[in-house]
């Protein structure tokens, strides 16, 4: 039992940052149906951006999460622009060469760039533990839980309560008739980079405090974040979160109570099972 | 009279030419002891090994010059003392430095310094693949190869004539990990129950292989063996199951990342087993000094040389520092293994008294080098009929205060070996 209860909080705090790291991949497609691949890629140049402010500027993940994140909200709008703007409305095959080809563009240029050797960070701060229901969690991990839940919450927000979050709805669910209204699709588009690669930085910003960086640090979360979404739902904000949360929990569990070495192996075989009853994801609605 | 004078000159012309004959005669020999000596040497100087591969290159290049020039203060290295190589009248040493990167690479260039460089003999090349494959090459054409410091065990497996290991290989490392143990418990610490995490590619698996066959014929209990893949996202899994089987040691086989999380899993969660004995790689490099901290300390790892050694061994340091101040850094124990293996070529191809293939070969199988004229923590340099070098063995350092100090063999340690590593609370 108390085997079960570590389990638990150590899988729904690591199902946390999966969901942290997945909310921008389910965010663009949503809006618009376009799968990013290179996701992961851009939070390990936030992870970069995040060690050389503290080598540089003397930030703590803290003091650089503004910097980290507006870097990340430009470099999202700046990938639209110049790439993924002229694949909008193409084959499903072009957009997948398009965003692989980008993954493999940005891993290599941080290998020219950065060499391959690993960086990481120690912040006093976030070097201890703490307890959740009696079970001690990384103080960095659980900072890492926290700033995901945040993130959704400030992104629901946004969406829900806001002109121009509510502009964004329209340009995902029916991009002709908010053309029709008014609503400048193309720039909506651009938001929606600039907010997806936003929160892959402040996941990259979280995860340096216990993950050390290097350029192929991606692989680590790439599968997963992919499973996050398609399990979660497609088109929904909180898919991803779910998704993230429940792989998170299924991994821990049956990891730690069964076999390490199969989790990945009980995290597809529940994705499986998901797709086969629910080919839309947990949350996803029947018809798109 | 003319006859007589062009007769004379003619006298004069030829003795010219039969002295300068005489004097080429006397010079064939001497510039026969004089021709250099070449050696192949086959290592990865581009490509994601270059840093590791021009390491080498330095211990190398240094063990070479201290051949051909005379070191006495260096004594009693193998061949320091003396200027070239005595039994072929001084004749000095050349390397041939070749670009082995790949394994296909190798394979060319250890066909390509065969073939036109005629050299006489091989080294080289860190990577076991790509050793596998140039020694391929020097097996075929019959040239003798010799390798510092591949450690797949295989690679002395393979019936091969010409091919020779100085350096230890996976299984004597692994066999090492028990014969601390052993002599651990001789020492009254309990050791009975081992604990395994490892991640799951080729290096980490067949090392679990020999680490879980060996620990259960040498009557151990392996209460845990947790694979995974490595980057792991995580490893809170595979930590709780291990703390909940108690293991008296961890054997771990991971990279630097694995190590990294490792540690800071375990501190997360209070618990260090009694023993964390790693299989080097991640546990061994500066980053994971840097990274960990202070948290990092107490590991244990095998390793094949240790700066340490100098402490009981004085020719460690006076080595280390022609070498520091020639490159400003201490030599690694790559690179000593390296220096190590060229020594034993030279000294093998001084022995068979000449550069022909049969010679060097009878030079290599009649090695005999003791230990005390070596660098290394070995007993000596004597082959096997696989062509292993039957003495080769490392240390076991742990990591105290940031630094790596020996503390196994015994006889070679610097400081005493922690165990059980204290506790979290009393760090």
């Amino acid at each position: 039992m108390d085997l079960f209860l570590a389990a638990s909080v150590n899988g729904l705090i690591m199902g946390l940052v999966y969901a942290l790291v997945s909310l921008g991949l389910g965010l663009i497609w949503g809006v618009m149906d376009v799968v990013n691949f290179a996701h992961a890629e851009y939070m390990m140049l936030a992870m970069y951006a995040t060690f050389f402010a503290g080598g540089w500027l003397h930030l703590d993940p803290f003091g650089a999460l503004p910097l980290v994140a507006l870097l990340g909200f430009a470099a999202g709008v700046g990938t639209y622009v110049v790439l993924i703007r002229r694949i909008v409305g193409a084959s499903m095959v072009t957009q997948i060469f398009a965003t692989f080809g980008l993954l493999f563009f940005l891993r290599y240029l941080a290998f020219a760039v950065f060499g391959p050797d690993f960086r990481g960070i120690t912040w006093p701060l976030a070097g201890g533990s703490i307890e959740i229901a009696g079970v001690p969690v990384s103080t960095a991990k659980a900072l890492a839980a926290s700033a995901a839940l945040v993130t959704y919450a400030g992104l629901h927000m946004f969406l829900q309560y806001t002109k121009t979050g509510k502009a964004l709805q329209a340009a995902a669910q029916n991009p002709v008739a908010a053309l029709a209204l008014g609503i400048e699709v193309d720039r909506m588009y651009a938001l929606a980079w600039g907010l997806s690669i936003a929160t892959a930085a402040v996941a990259g910003n979280f995860l340096l405090p216990f993950y050390q960086v290097s350029p192929t640090v991606a692989d680590a979360f790439l599968l997963i974040t992919f499973a996050s979404v398609v399990l979660g739902g497609f088109g929904s904000l909180l898919g991803p979160l779910v998704g993230g949360v429940a792989i998170g929990l299924i991994e821990g569990i049956a990891g730690t109570l069964i076999s390490p070495t199969f989790k990945l192996f009980f995290v597809f075989a529940v994705f499986l099972l998901v797709l086969f009853l629910r080919p839309a994801g947990l949350l996803g609605a029947a018809q798109r | 009279m003319q006859r007589h004078r062009v007769t004379r000159r003619g006298f004069l012309k030829l003795s010219g030419v039969a002295a300068l004959a005489a004097g080429g005669w006397r010079a064939g020999p001497a510039s026969a002891q004089a021709e250099e000596i070449k050696i192949g040497a086959l290592y990865p100087l581009t490509g994601s090994l270059a840093r590791v591969g021009a390491n080498m290159k330095k211990a190398v290049d240094l063990a070479v010059e201290i051949i051909n020039a005379p070191h006495p203060e260096l004594a009693p290295l193998t061949l320091a003392a003396s200027s070239g190589l005595p039994r072929l009248g001084g004749r000095r040493i050349r390397l041939v430095w070749a670009d082995a990167k790949d394994p296909a690479t190798a394979r060319a260039e250890a066909e390509r310094l065969i073939d036109e460089e005629k050299v006489v003999a091989l080294m080289g090349c860190y990577a076991s693949a790509f050793t596998a494959t140039a020694s391929l090459a020097a097996e075929t054409r019959g040239v003798p190869f010799v390798n510092p410091e591949s450690s797949s065990p295989t690679l002395t497996k393979r019936d091969f004539k010409w091919f020779f290991r100085t350096g230890p290989h996976d299984g004597i490392f692994t066999a090492m990990f028990y014969k601390m143990f052993a002599d651990l418990k001789t020492q009254g610490r309990r050791i009975g129950k081992i604990a395994i995490l490892s991640e799951n590619t080729e290096f980490g698996a067949s090392a679990t292989r020999v680490e879980e066959e060996m620990g259960k014929s040498e009557g151990y209990q392996l209460v845990a063996r947790e694979m995974y893949t490595s980057p792991p996202a995580s490893l809170d899994a595979e930590l709780t199951r291990i703390r909940a089987s108690a293991p008296d040691a961890l054997i771990a086989n991971g990279y630097l990342i694995d190590a990294v999380t490792t540690i800071r899993t375990l501190k997360t969660m209070g618990y260090f087993p009694p023993a964390l004995v790693a299989q080097d790689s991640g546990y061994v490099l500066p980053d994971y000094v840097k990274d960990t901290g202070k948290d990092g300390d107490y590991i244990i790892s095998r390793a094949s040389w240790a700066l340490g050694l100098g402490v009981r061994k004085p020719l460690v340091r006076k080595v280390n520092d022609v070498y520091r101040s020639r490159y400003n850094e201490d030599m690694d124990e790559t690179n000593a293994r390296s220096f190590t293996g060229l020594l034993a070529l030279a000294d093998a191809i001084n022995r068979g008294g000449g550069t022909g293939p049969t010679l060097i070969l009878q030079g290599l199988l009649t090695t005999n080098i003791p230990g005390g004229e070596t660098i290394m923590p070995w007993q000596g340099i004597k082959f096997d009929k696989d062509g292993q070098n039957m003495y080769a063995i490392g240390v076991m350092v742990q990591l105290l205060g940031g630094q790596y100090k020996v503390v196994w063999p015994f006889d070679l340690a610097e400081t005493a070996v922690v165990w059980p590593a204290p506790a979290w609370a009393n760090r």
